[in-house]
């Protein structure tokens, strides 16, 4: 039973990362719907850096790096051409599929030796709860940490609640002098990093492959992730070990002999997605309280 | 400093002008990938986009591959024009292949006359249904329709394959996952074009979807229910006030959207296919959304964007097999494309100038 | 839009491909055809990079061109999805003077049939499936003959009497897989069990992770697999646990876990089939026996190959290979009776040997040794 949820723990990792960045973009008052592509660019990237220096720290920042990277692509159209978000994200998403692929081709069949597991000293000899929390690969840690931190920072500082009046009214933050542009385009990069850092996870540490299109849906789960949370980052690690759970429980409840079909076990993790969406939206009251006003729409603004 | 003044006016030639640019700057972008494979670019834009229709039968083929395309587009129009995000045709598609799958397997000793429109009007039923679902949520619980649709397509491509190799494989597949062959009265035949005779798979099929993308025009165009959906996409606040019913409005480009996405599935395993396989679909519900934006979200605009978009995908073959390029180029230039006609859309909407004008800060609902 | 803008749309449409075409046409360079090589075409359903199904196709390509050298001109063609875009791609390759063509993957069946009418002077040869015509030939590999020898390895190499097995799809040369792991598992071992995954998907190295690993969790020691990554070794590797390799030798990924991998071995049919072809003596061998494809083979013609036995002391890998050469010498048909299946029920009385039509078509249960029932 332990071993099994450390493998939850393990699977719910990309979602934390790239739903914690989704959450941050959208506090902007951006929709961003590219979290798929952007994650399977920073999947590649991460592979292909540890694969050609063999160090899988140095893939953890190309995968960072890349998917801000990508983010960037979104900004210059959704944010400096007021593109329709929706339609850049999955213009992005395409885009991304495709280009990770390209680059991915020369490394399918290849593996790299991913990231070592760092026991923290004393904890990690506590019984059971030691190597289930205190066992893990530095990205695990680190996504928890990026979950604090953006707790904190939207909560506790100016610059967070800068963050959260331009998603809230961007026309009242620019009239009180905001830059709204440029911290809408702050927030994507933050997004497209952690969607990147997300994707990384699944080579660096998952399986130490690259295959076209293995983020399998992850990114569009953390985007509704971000709607479970209703907003929270603390939530968003409910959500992501839930749906972790449910990815796990699939295969183990095949392995325990559940007499299901196995593709009615595979569709448990979208069909809970939409049935969590469904149960967040009808109490309306806790679903948009933290909703970004803006999000979404349009901001033409003398640059 | 650059500025963005809305235009009251779009010319016509800016909507002509636009997705021709787009295209053009799409194929730059191309031809610069192509050189960092170390392709020549010129030579491989020839094996990509003219070198995969220079025979009679290959464009045919060209209409084959643009026939679910077109189909699928033209009902995704109707919803983006009404800001109804429905991402989720391919899921729509595939349950349009299970209903009228469905008719063909239980009924194959029909004639034609009645079970192909009784498979054509399964079809649109179940894509309707499939469709059906996001749009009650949304309407009902204001639920996200991207994700939700999205979810469900994931859900339907397990489902299909689930029937394929369980409850319906044919029993003489020796346990392989595949059905039981359409009746040849179930299947949509190659045209035999007068004086010119096949050309390569064109198949009947070809012609609804061509006029089936006319009718959506005029429907859009001409029609009170056009004018609703496009009122109450471009400004819902007038739509309302106009009282015009954004629910029955969502659940109507919805039903669209699907019912003719449920045909194309129809469609493409009628004439291409002959029997359900665990896959029918491949990617025509996301490309179509493509095709959609690169016909301005136009109906009559998406036969020749589906045209275009099916050559890139011949020529992401074409291109394979001539040159030894990944196939995944494909992709890319489909991403580029829209990229380029998203932005080519922001020059439509709002003159650009680099002086600095009045300040006019403010945003527009989307 | 109104009808005319529409016209000069695609007129400016039109335009543009044109300037580009003659631009283009002027550069473009249209290989020679040299009549006097065989030109072979490939389809294959995912890249050679796989390491796994397709790569082993790969590897028999070289191994054509290699053998052949000029004579011989091949061309493949990867990530074909199984459905109307291989027809193009089929039919593409005959039109592109193409002699033989070799459909690598059983989605391909009914188009390669239909292509091949079109094509009546073009030789088909279609992998895994059932369907031959005057030039349609198929060809498989008996990959159940080194899974026996896997269950007789796993069920002498189990500690924990549970043994995972990865799987794709319940289709059946999965299934008769599976089925001989177990028989080979029984007749060493009386007590220990296979729990059965699938997967849906031949490859999905984060899945196939993921299943290795709930496997482990859930207590097995020894991993099988009929998917086509290397990650389900990888995964036994770090926890510990051993495991075989799937289509080609996996050792590299997982020196210290492969206990050995069963090879596909391509390389001897393809050629044998052009040699036919140029000797004019290419047939579909068309018998009495429809089921499985004229040219069924496995390890007596080297077409199944199994990488060294190694991770397991020198007792067990003698009782592997003393497995290994009774298959290979024909002394052991594996699906001989006594059967059981899983419920207890004799399903193949003793003395009975089922023959390749009965392997195709009776094999609905799982035998003694799997636990669970087979899907759909």
């Amino acid at each position: 039973m332990e071993a099994l949820m450390l493998t939850v723990l393990l699977t719910s990792v990309p979602l934390i990362f790239a739903a914690t960045g989704e959450l941050v973009a959208e506090r902007s008052g951006v929709l961003n719907l590219g979290v798929e592509g952007m994650m399977l660019m920073g999947a590649v990237s991460a592979f292909a850096a540890t694969a050609i220096v063999g160090n899988p720290y140095l893939g953890v920042l190309a995968g960072a790096v890349a998917g801000a990277m990508t983010a960037l692509v979104f900004s210059l159209f959704a944010l400096g051409l007021a593109t329709n978000q929706v339609a850049t994200g999955l213009a992005l998403t395409i885009f991304g599929t495709g280009l990770s692929g390209l680059v991915g081709a020369p490394f399918v069949g290849g593996t790299i030796e991913g990231l070592p597991n760092l026991a923290i000293p004393l904890l990690a000899d506590l019984p059971v709860i030691g190597n289930l929390l205190f066992n893990h690969d530095f990205m695990a840690y680190l996504s928890i940490g990026f979950l604090l931190a953006v707790g904190w920072f939207l909560r506790r500082t100016r610059a967070g609640l800068v963050l959260r009046a331009v998603g809230n009214s961007h026309d009242s933050a620019h009239a009180l002098g905001y830059p709204v542009l440029l911290v809408r385009f702050c927030a994507v990069s933050f997004g497209g990093m952690m969607a990147g850092l997300g994707g990384a996870y699944l080579p660096l540490v998952l399986t130490p492959h690259w295959s076209e299109g293995m983020t399998a849906g992850r990114g569009w789960i953390a985007l509704a992730l971000v709607v479970f949370a209703s907003w929270i980052p603390s939530r968003i690690l409910v959500g992501a070990l839930l749906f972790g759970g449910i990815t796990i429980m699939q295969l183990a409840g095949q392995a325990r002999g559940w007499v299901v079909p196995s593709q009615m076990l595979s569709m448990l993790p979208y069909i809970a997605t939409i049935i969590v969406l469904v149960v967040i939206a009808r109490n309306r009251e806790f679903a948009l309280a933290n909703s970004p006003a803006c999000l979404g729409r349009l901001f033409i603004g003398s640059k | 400093m650059i500025s963005m003044i809305p235009r009251k006016h779009i010319p016509l030639s800016l909507t002509l002008l636009t997705p021709t640019i787009a295209i053009i700057l799409t194929l730059l972008f191309g031809a610069g990938i192509f050189g960092l494979l170390g392709f020549s670019p010129l030579g491989s834009l020839y094996t990509f986009f003219v070198a995969p229709i220079s025979r009679p039968d290959q464009i045919g083929d060209l209409f084959v591959k643009a026939c679910p395309l077109i189909i699928t587009a033209t009902g995704l129009v109707f919803c983006f024009r009404a800001n109804v995000w429905n991402i989720g045709a391919e899921g729509q598609l595939v349950f349009g292949a299970i209903f009228s799958g469905w008719m063909a397997l239980s009924f194959p000793h029909w004639p034609a006359m009645t079970l192909m429109p009784a498979m054509i009007v399964a079809s649109i039923i179940g894509g309707i249904f499939w469709a059906m679902i996001p749009a009650l949520l949304k309407v009902r619980f204001n639920t996200n329709e991207i994700l939700v649709s999205l979810m469900l397509t994931y859900v339907a491509a397990l489902f299909i394959d689930w029937l394929v190799r369980g409850p319906w494989r044919d029993p003489m597949s020796f346990g392989f996952p595949l059905t039981k062959m359409y009746s040849d009265a179930a299947l949509i035949h190659r045209i035999d074009v007068p004086f010119v005779g096949m050309l390569g798979q064109l198949h009947w099929g070809v012609v609804g979807a061509l006029i089936l993308a006319i009718f959506g025009g005029f429907v859009l165009s001409r029609t009170i229910l056009g004018f609703q959906i496009k009122v109450m996409g471009d400004a819902p606040r007038a739509g309302r006030f106009a009282g015009f019913n954004p629910n029955l409005i969502t659940i109507g480009v919805m039903a669209i959207a699907g019912g003719a996405a449920g045909l194309a599935g129809m469609v493409e395993v009628s004439a291409s296919m002959g029997q359900l396989q665990p896959n029918v679909s491949f990617g025509y519900g996301f490309t179509a959304i493509i095709v959609a934006f690169l016909a301005r979200l136009n109906p009559v605009g998406v036969i020749f964007a589906g045209l275009i978009v099916a050559l890139a995908e011949l020529g992401g073959d074409h291109a394979q097999i001539a040159l030894g390029m990944p196939k995944v180029v494909t992709g890319v230039f489909k991403g580029v494309l829209l990229f380029m006609l998203l932005a080519g859309e922001t020059f439509n909407r709002y003159h650009i100038t680099w002086r600095h004008p009045a300040p006019m800060p403010g945003s527009r609902e989307q | 839009m109104k009808i005319k803008s529409i016209l000069s749309f695609g007129a400016i449409v039109a335009v543009a491909s044109m300037a580009i075409s003659a631009l283009v046409g002027i550069t473009s360079i249209t290989a020679a055809h040299a009549a006097d090589k065989v030109k072979v075409g490939f389809v294959y359903l995912t890249t050679p990079g796989d390491h796994g199904w397709t790569y082993a196709h790969e590897v028999g390509r070289q191994q054509v061109e290699k053998h052949f050298g000029d004579k011989v001109e091949t061309t493949f063609v990867e990530n074909v999805p199984e459905g109307p875009d291989s027809a193009r791609v089929i039919r593409e390759l005959a039109k592109q003077g193409n002699d033989i063509i070799f459909t690598t993957s059983f989605g391909y069946m009914d188009h390669t049939i239909k292509v091949a009418k079109e094509f009546p002077n073009v030789k088909f040869e279609h992998i895994t499936g059932y369907k031959r015509s005057t030039n349609v030939a198929t060809g498989n590999i008996r990959f159940y003959e080194g899974r026996y020898v896997q269950g007789v390895v796993a069920g002498l190499m189990t500690k924990s009497n549970k043994i995972g097995y990865v799987a794709s799809f319940p289709i059946p040369e999965v299934i008769q897989g599976i089925n001989a792991f177990g028989i080979g598992l029984r007749s060493v071992n009386p007590k220990a069990e296979v729990s059965v995954i699938w997967v849906n998907s031949w490859y999905d190295p984060v899945k196939e992770a993921d299943a290795a690993k709930v496997h482990i969790a859930e207590g097995a020691d020894i991993l099988a697999q009929h998917t086509d990554s290397p990650a389900m070794l990888q995964t036994a590797q770090k926890a510990g646990a051993l495991g075989f390799g799937q289509s080609s030798d996996m050792k590299a990924f997982a020196p210290k876990a492969q206990l050995f991998s069963s090879v596909n071995n391509w390389g001897p049919y393809y050629i044998n089939k052009i040699q036919q072809l140029m000797d004019g003596k290419w047939s579909t061998g068309d018998g009495p026996d429809h089921w499985a494809g004229n040219t069924w083979v496995g390890m007596s013609d080297d077409f199944l190959v199994l990488s060294p036995f190694e991770n397991m002391p020198a007792d067990v890998a003698a009782a592997a290979a003393k497995a290994a050469a009774d298959i290979k010498s024909g002394a052991n048909k594996i699906f001989t009776g006594p059967i059981k299946d899983n419920t207890g029920k004799l399903r193949v009385p003793a003395g009975k040997t089922l023959n390749d039509g009965e392997l195709f078509t009776t094999l609905d249960y799982y035998v003694d040794g799997i636990a669970g029932k087979i899907p759909g």
